[in-house]
């Protein structure tokens, strides 16, 4: 089962910070981000790749689901 | 990505540039942009305060709010939304804005003065980036002041439509604010001038998410150079554009509006960057925020306008001759006020998260 974060109503770096601590502990491989602003998502992203992970984008509404893999 | 960090790196240039042609117009020496000097030059000319040398509506604020809010509008990012922590916001930015006054400027004046050869400056930003490194220690130990929550778009629309109204009563020619005869407030590039440069960094900054305060925690945190690139480039073209008018000088001594109590420089901008942190931004990222309909960010504007009438209502701001008494004690209230914040809302954040939580749908 792959960890979601919800950071939806939290402003940057708060997603960015949650994101960071999960994919550290991470082992799955796979952690959803949930976000609902286009600077968290575009954040979230960066720190991903940053790291080394792909990231995969899908808008839902006004919210978007970040799949992170390793 | 790449282009993003381009963007980054054009704001701060052209803020910059800017800053030296709105100085070379009128505005105050290494003053051609400062948040905080401008929103207590409002606070000022609404008549919150009553220092006299002080006192002038400041165009570039409403260009900034109108640009910001267009951008945020047509690429559809305006949203109305609101509930994180509102009075403590309005609460930190009040602090914050003492800690800028006791300093002389916002983070933005900070690098402008640098890059008009006033090295006090440097001691300020020194104690920025360590306001910065505490106020990160909150954020990695779970510091948050909560979700926020869609709120009804009228919300959101308020703050922009009052300075877009503001700032056509402004080019219209109206005098019933209060403007100072001498001082800084007299001091200042032409309306529509000013507002043009506004308008051009508002849009600039909401596309690119410029923000001082970002830039050097983004750096300690996940050593992501994205938003430092602005910091960077407004240093340098802002030195490039003083070294062509002539008005580079470098020294510690003499520098316009500014003091050389080094002490009081450094704390002062530890206040401010420890509450700017706490605040998820600079002030010019909070104006940026607050058009694009982030109501507590738009309190927190409100906040630091309060804070400028505080600080000159009770004689706590620096002038050139220093920092007063008053001023040096409420900067050592104010640091340990912020550390309180930040200690609580570390310790009470989980529970905080989940109560507010409960609003939300979906």
């Amino acid at each position: 089962m792959a960890e979601t974060v919800d950071a939806r109503g939290l402003l940057c770096p708060e997603p960015v910070l949650l994101t960071k601590k999960t994919i550290e502990k991470d082992l799955n491989g796979t952690v959803k981000v949930l976000v609902d602003n286009n600077a968290a998502k575009e954040n979230v992203t960066r720190l991903a790749k940053n790291m080394g992970w792909n990231v995969d984008v899908t808008s839902q509404g006004n919210e978007y689901l970040l799949t992170l893999t390793k | 990505m790449k282009s993003k960090k381009f963007l980054v790196a054009v704001t701060g240039g052209v803020l910059g540039v800017l800053a030296i042609l709105l100085v070379k117009l009128g505005n105050p020496a290494n003053m051609g942009y400062c948040i905080a000097c401008f929103l207590r030059d409002i606070s000022g000319g609404m008549g919150f305060h009553r220092t006299d040398t002080v006192q002038y509506i400041r165009p570039e604020i409403f260009g900034l709010v109108t640009g910001a809010f267009l951008a945020a509008f047509f690429t559809k990012e305006y949203k109305a939304i609101g509930g994180s922590g509102p009075f403590a916001r309005f609460f930190l930015a009040f602090i914050a804005m003492v800690g800028m006054l006791v300093f002389l400027g916002c983070p933005v004046r900070a690098v402008l003065r640098l890059a008009g050869g006033d090295l006090n400056a440097g001691v300020g930003i020194l104690g920025l980036i360590v306001g910065v490194y505490i106020g990160i220690q909150f954020l990695n130990k779970g510091f948050s002041f909560g979700k926020a929550i869609n709120q009804h778009s009228v919300n959101g629309y308020i703050f922009p439509a009052a300075a877009i109204i503001l700032m056509i009563l402004l080019i219209s020619g109206v005098s019933f604010f209060f403007t100072s005869k001498s001082g800084p407030g007299s001091m200042h590039a032409p309306v529509v001038v000013s507002g043009a440069a506004g308008l051009i960094i508002g849009i600039l900054a909401q596309r690119s998410r410029f923000c001082m305060i970002g830039g050097i925690r983004d750096f300690f945190l996940f050593r992501d150079t994205h938003l430092l690139i602005g910091f960077f480039s407004l240093l340098i073209f802002a030195f490039l554009g003083n070294i062509t008018i002539g008005a580079f000088k470098l020294g510690f001594a003499g520098q316009p509006i500014a003091h050389t109590d080094g002490v009081w420089n450094f704390l002062g901008m530890v206040l401010t960057g420890t509450a700017a942190t706490l605040l998820g931004g600079c002030p010019l990222r909070q104006i940026i925020a607050a058009s694009e309909g982030n109501t507590d960010c738009a309190i927190t504007v409100i906040g630091f306008i309060a804070g400028a009438a505080f600080a000159h209502n009770f004689g706590l701001a620096a002038s050139p001759k220093g920092v007063p008494m008053t001023g040096q004690i409420a900067t050592v209230i104010g640091l340990a006020v912020v550390f309180l914040i930040g200690l609580l809302g570390t310790y009470r954040s989980s529970s905080v998260v989940g109560g507010v939580s409960c609003g939300r749908n979906g």
